[in-house]
């Protein structure tokens, strides 16, 4: 007979698992100044390497002298293209199945593209090095803009693509062009066009940016010659990918290489690619038999690592004239820079852009998207994204507002009338997505009321009379954003990268003592996984959070898995870890069925523990039953009590949420000022309310730099503008306000625990809330489409074109 | 210049390197005396991830010289509190979740610690411009500065307890 | 972003300081707080060979007001400008400018004379100074000499300092009347779009004194002695404010740059400096 106290609230509070604020276990050593980052790394004899980059965008490379630079104390080695070649190194493939010269091959196509890679004995003789290194360059004509690029007399980029009419992705139609990728009913959209009673057209423009975590990228690369082991560290979103890349491009076998993520300072899509500055480390260590650092520095990493966004939206969208949705229709020109190396998965060179259809209940669409070479710096990751979601969700947040100035309608109304409803989930949308579930209302009527919505425009009409009397200088915009997403990536059958699957996966070991180890495929860069992940396990298997381990990032212990970008964490590796949490508790029944001498079918589950049915004085709780798995001869069970999943997703999930922002613009300055944010999302189940809330706010500040400043702005001769943190926009504590947050709960149907994930939508949905704000103030007066960022300059010169300066 | 002998006084210990004058004090600190606390995050004085305490001065320490801070004495995160005992700013971002992949963290605590010794009591506005050196990419900041007026209200009360 | 090699020097007088720039002449260079100069440094867009630490020359530092005159000492940081308490009485005006320069951290070692001295146009100091009617006091090896510094700027990081002189402080007669230093940028850190430092004195309803001067407006500080002339004798009404504006705008050169085109800077410049005149006199 046992007692029954504590009572079950009691032990499910104590297991801190799912929807408890639960602190960060990873705080104590962030916060002392122990994380181990990847510049931390030290190890005996370790060199450094670093580049010799390009300062044009678009020339060819004559000659490289690398005599004075081995001449200065400490340079050991220059390796150039012509060094890679040999190994056939000195390109490499691309994740979207294009390829990237490691080294400049004959010529460099954006500015900052890698040339040499000096290795010296730190990094001071390093960057001596560098500046020895003389490289001739014969310059070419740049092509910055990518309607230009498609000129037919524009210059060739691409040589080594020179008569290639095909490409990763189908034909290419020009010398510059990459693919065109297409989705929906063009046919069926355009006549919908031409006949209906309202159609707005628009070009949407979502400006080139960049992640810019605060630790840039960087590895340490070690070769063991004695035992053929390579070692690699770095600041990998997805480092079982990278050991399967490195493998395939360096022909060392997949188990002689081990891939460490250590802690990452930041990703936010900017570490999930592979970058040259790897394989010359690791060609670098095999040359010299040494350990091999390579960290860029900040310039760098605004020049040449992946940029993202850049997109130029062209727009129709077609209602009646109460302002029911009747079709969309898109085409998109995509810069992608010097090389194609955006990280999607590879049916999607797009990535998720049809999703374009946003929270609408739209019943016919098309989407057209065009690559383009420039000469700019490849890359078009997700920045905090789940490939090209965000400019998706900008596009339609843009359109939706161009459609009701089109009609003379409130936009918030405009909204309501077209949401996809509560019962039409599982919704299949016009563009080829199976929405899982959603109550859109309930979110919209929340959120306006919470801001006092009708309040605001009452305000805002006022505000405008007063401006006509000259009164004030300030205007008000509300900007409203309801916003769709689709996340975790995602089912094997449609998603993969390079060929591999976008499932995840959990290991499971639990110890006799009643403590765990947890090992994912994924991996944390501030996300908190080492906390969340236990506390999905605590539910599931009745331990404690506190005495559950969970470890990421080392492809030597931890189970294959693509990796943390794409919102796919909690989706994709969430659902396996509950899924192996759930196989470790079915074991667990048989062994608690045979402990108390009944039938499997006779105990049940409660919390932390088997209760034999009816009788709950008669449990053996996971603990006791953990200590029996490794102690006990159970009849018909193996020893021990581990499990893995590897689970594949049935569906994306579709997180969203209503945001909505109030913005004074001082019409004489250009200079606004954040009055209120408010932030309601629905990531369906929530697992630490502490994270989520800290993943808005993290992200909605991204999206206010991206909206209000934040660009990689390139001149006419390919020269980047915004290198460094003075110019590239990243606001401080003083100009980023406080957010309100708030949610509804819509479960998804199809996720073991309902959970949707969350960690993109503040960026997904806060850059359509800033513009739309910035577009709402002057909505009044005329405006119907500006570009971002909407900084100081660019918001005066709406306000002058609109003759709002006398 | 061959390299040179300097004696500085980090985290109250006396520590003497030998570096070119060149040698930037966050690469001395992480490099040669494996104080890795300070990061190096934009390595041109806006981002704040390597702020030390030089003399009781919070300054950034990638854009000081080793030779500058000949003599000085240098505080670093890892000079605030202990594995035993944390600083009552490691706490309350922790309680606050004041942090996320915790790469500024470092940098931040160390500035916010000068900030409440200059100014024990201070409003918001004066936390927010307290830290407007410090850039951090995770957290919207919002929960920092909860994070610091928690602290400073926990020290002041302290204090008061104290008196 | 390393920089390249240098010989380091820290005297600790004046006279040594002079030396050792006597001797290396064009390849040695004063070093203040560093947050200019390094930068530059360690992108290698400045070569040098001998770098002269001035932190530790006790007559370059300290703030004094004394009688009707300033004097501040060239490696005094922002930080002790904003934490003096008698200069925020005697000349509230360079408290209210220096906490617009840069961020906690660089005030703390940034110095009145690294910003003045190198004649970078995006420092706030200069328009300041110049607002002020300041006098820079320099020693070379010829001996001590004062150069105004609305006569000290010559263009951009060329000014009327000979390579072997060191700026030792600079002065300036107790302002009177009412101040203000607006000054707009994008974000803490960022150098002005536009910025204004105003003095304004006014007895009986009218204006006896102005001073304004503009910052990062054109490749030096202006001041625009028309400007202060328009307001002296009015009532500082509307009319007399908007003819100070329109002679302030018509003095600056603005350049492009990410901040925004010419056109943009000029108009806000307008708005930047109207608001500074106006705040200066509701303080008069």
């Amino acid at each position: 007979m046992n007692d029954l106290t504590p009572s079950r609230e009691e032990r499910t509070e104590n297991l801190k698992g799912l929807g408890c604020s639960r602190k960060r276990v990873e705080d104590a050593r962030f916060t002392q100044g122990k994380g181990n980052y990847v510049d931390d790394i030290k190890m005996p004899g370790m060199l450094f390497g670093d580049f010799v980059r390009s300062p044009y965008a678009h020339a060819r490379v004559k000659n490289i002298n690398s005599e004075e630079a081995l001449k200065v104390p400490g340079v050991l080695a220059v390796l150039t293209a012509k060094d890679l070649e040999p190994l056939g190194l000195h390109w490499m493939p691309t994740l979207a199945g294009d390829k990237q010269m490691v080294l400049a091959d004959g010529k460099v196509l954006f500015q900052g593209q890698e040339v040499a890679f000096v290795v010296a004995t730190d990094r001071y003789a390093a960057a001596d090095g560098i500046e020895a290194v003389e490289v001739e360059y014969e310059e070419l004509p740049v092509v910055v803009d990518p309607f230009k690029a498609l000129d037919p007399d524009a210059p060739v980029l691409r040589e080594d693509l020179e008569g290639q009419t095909e490409g990763a992705h189908g034909p290419r139609k020009h010398h510059n062009h990459i693919f065109l990728w297409e989705a929906g009913d063009k046919e069926a959209t355009e006549s919908v066009l031409a006949s209906a009673d309202v159609v707005a057209e628009e070009m949407v423009y979502y400006h080139r940016t960049h992640p810019c975590p605060l630790e840039p990228c960087g590895c340490v690369a070690s070769m063991d010659k004695v035992n053929g082991k390579l070692t690699l560290w770095g600041t990998f979103q997805a480092p079982h990918a990278v050991r399967t890349v490195a493998s395939l491009i360096s022909g060392i076998a997949e188990h002689n290489i081990r891939v460490i993520s250590p802690d990452i300072g930041g990703g936010f899509g900017n570490k999930v690619g592979v970058y040259p500055g790897y394989v010359c480390s690791i060609v670098a260590s095999i040359v010299t038999g040494k350990p091999v650092k390579w960290i860029e520095d900040r310039m760098d990493n605004l020049m040449a690592t992946a940029f993202a966004r850049d997109y130029w939206m062209k727009g129709k969208i077609a209602a009646t004239k109460e302002g029911k949705i009747t079709g969309l229709w898109c085409h998109t020109t995509a810069d992608h820079g010097g090389f194609d190396a955006c990280a999607d998965p590879t049916k999607f060179p797009a990535g998720f852009m049809n999703i374009c259809t946003g929270s609408y209940d739209i019943p016919v669409a098309y989407l057209g998207v065009d690559g383009v070479y420039t000469n700019k710096a490849p890359g078009g990751v997700a920045y905090r994204c789940s490939f090209r979601v965000t400019e998706a969700a900008y596009f339609i947040e843009r359109m939706i507002e161009i459609l009701a100035i089109e009609l003379n309608m409130d936009a918030a109304e405009l909204r309501r009338i077209n949401f996809i409803k509560k019962e039409q989930f599982p919704y299949q949308s016009a563009l080829g997505w199976e929405y899982d579930s959603g109550d859109y209302h309930t979110a919209w009527e929340k959120a306006l009321k919470a801001v006092d919505y009708e309040g605001l425009r009452k305000e805002q009409a006022e505000r405008v009379e007063a401006f006509k009397r000259g009164e004030t200088r300030k205007l008000l915009g509300i900007g409203l954003t309801h916003f769709t997403e689709i996340v975790g990536a995602g089912p094997v059958k449609n998603c993969d990268i390079l060929g591999l699957g976008m499932f995840d996966s959990c290991e499971i070991r639990i110890h006799p003592t009643g403590s765990a180890i947890a090992r994912l495929g994924t991996i944390s860069q501030g996300q908190g996984h080492a906390t969340t992940f236990a506390q999905i396990l605590a539910s599931e298997i009745g331990l404690p959070a506190d005495s559950i381990t969970i470890e990421e990032g080392d492809t030597d212990t931890a189970p294959y898995g693509l990796g943390t970008y794409g919102s796919r964490s909690t989706p994709v590796a969430g659902a396996a870890t509950a899924m192996a949490g759930r196989k470790i508790r079915a074991k667990a029944q048989m062994i608690a069925a045979y402990l108390l001498e009944v039938h499997d079918d006779d105990v049940e589950w409660d919390v932390d523990r088997f209760a034999v049915k009816g009788a709950p004085e008669r449990f053996k709780t996971m603990a006791e039953i953990a200590f029996a798995a490794y102690n006990q001869a159970i009849p018909g069970i193996e020893p021990g009590l581990e499990a893995v999943s590897y689970y594949d997703p049935p569906n994306m999930t579709y997180p969203f949420g209503a945001y909505i922002c109030v913005m004074e613009i001082d019409v004489d300055t250009g200079v606004h000022e954040i009055r209120q944010f408010y932030a309601l999302d629905d990531c369906g189940t929530r697992i630490n309310p502490m994270i989520i809330e800290g993943q808005v706010h993290g992200g909605v500040t991204e999206a206010l730099a991206i909206a209000m400043g934040q660009e990689i702005a390139y001149d006419e001769m390919g020269n980047v503008k915004t290198g460094t943190l003075m110019d590239f926009f990243l606001p401080t504590a003083w100009e980023t306000p406080n957010y309100t947050t708030d949610h509804t709960t819509t479960p998804s149907p199809h996720h073991p625990i309902g959970a949707k994930g969350v960690g993109e939508s503040p960026n997904v949905g806060g850059v359509p809330a800033f513009s739309n704000a910035v577009h709402d103030a002057f909505r009044a007066f005329g405006l119907r489409q500006s570009h971002m960022p909407h900084d100081h300059w660019r918001i005066w010169k709406t306000a002058h074109d609109l003759g709002l300066h006398g | 210049m061959a390299k040179q002998h300097y004696t500085l006084t980090v985290n109250g210990e006396q520590r003497d390197v030998l570096c070119e004058p060149r040698e930037l004090l966050i690469h001395t600190l992480r490099e040669q005396l494996d104080i890795t606390g300070p990061h190096v995050g934009c390595e041109t004085s806006h981002c704040g991830a390597c702020t030390v305490e030089i003399n009781g001065k919070s300054v950034k320490s990638c854009t000081v010289f080793t030779a500058q801070a000949n003599g000085a004495d240098v505080t670093t995160i890892e000079g605030l509190g202990s594995p035993d005992g944390l600083h009552v700013l490691q706490e309350k971002f922790r309680e606050h979740h004041g942090l996320q992949c915790g790469y500024c963290t470092p940098g931040m605590i160390t500035r916010a610690h000068r900030l409440l010794q200059e100014n024990p009591n201070p409003t918001e506005e004066e936390v927010r411009f307290g830290i407007a050196g410090n850039l951090c990419r995770c957290t919207g900041y919002q929960n920092i500065v909860k994070s610091i007026l928690a602290a400073a209200a926990e020290m002041n009360a302290a204090k008061e307890a104290a008196e | 972003m390393i920089p390249a090699r240098f010989e380091y020097h820290r005297p600790s007088d004046v006279s040594a300081a002079l030396a050792i720039l006597t001797e290396h002449g064009d390849d040695a260079r004063v070093l203040a707080g560093g947050h200019s100069l390094i930068p530059m440094m360690k992108l290698r867009m400045a070569a040098i060979e001998h770098l002269i630490d001035l932190q530790d020359i006790a007559e370059l530092k300290g703030i004094s007001v004394d009688g009707g005159t300033i004097t501040i000492g060239a490696m005094t940081t922002q930080h002790e400008l904003i934490d003096n308490a008698d200069l925020a009485k005697a000349a509230p005006i360079l408290r209210e400018a220096a906490l617009q320069i840069a961020d906690p951290q660089v005030r703390y070692v940034g110095t009145v004379g690294g910003n003045v001295a190198n004649g970078d146009p995006g420092n706030d100091m200069p328009g300041l100074m110049q607002c002020l009617g300041a006098t820079f006091h320099l020693v070379g090896p010829g001996g001590t000499r004062d150069v105004a510094a609305r006569d000290y700027y010559e263009a951009a990081y060329m000014t009327d300092r000979e390579d072997d002189e060191i700026l030792v402080s600079v002065s300036f007669p107790v302002p009177e009347g009412g101040y203000a230093y607006e000054k707009q940028k994008r974000k803490i850190g960022d150098y002005a779009t536009a910025a204004c430092a105003v003095q304004v004195t006014m007895a009986g309803g009218s204006c006896t004194a102005a001073s304004i001067a503009m910052t990062n407006l054109s490749d030096t500080p202006i001041w625009s002695k028309d400007a202060g002339a328009v307001l002296v004798g009015t009532d500082c009404g509307p009319g007399a404010i908007g003819a100070a504006v329109d002679a302030a705008v018509a003095a600056i050169d603005p350049t492009e740059d990410n901040r925004g085109p010419v056109e943009f800077k000029k108009h806000v410049a307008g708005v930047v400096i109207r608001r500074a005149i106006e705040r200066a006199i509701s303080r008069a």
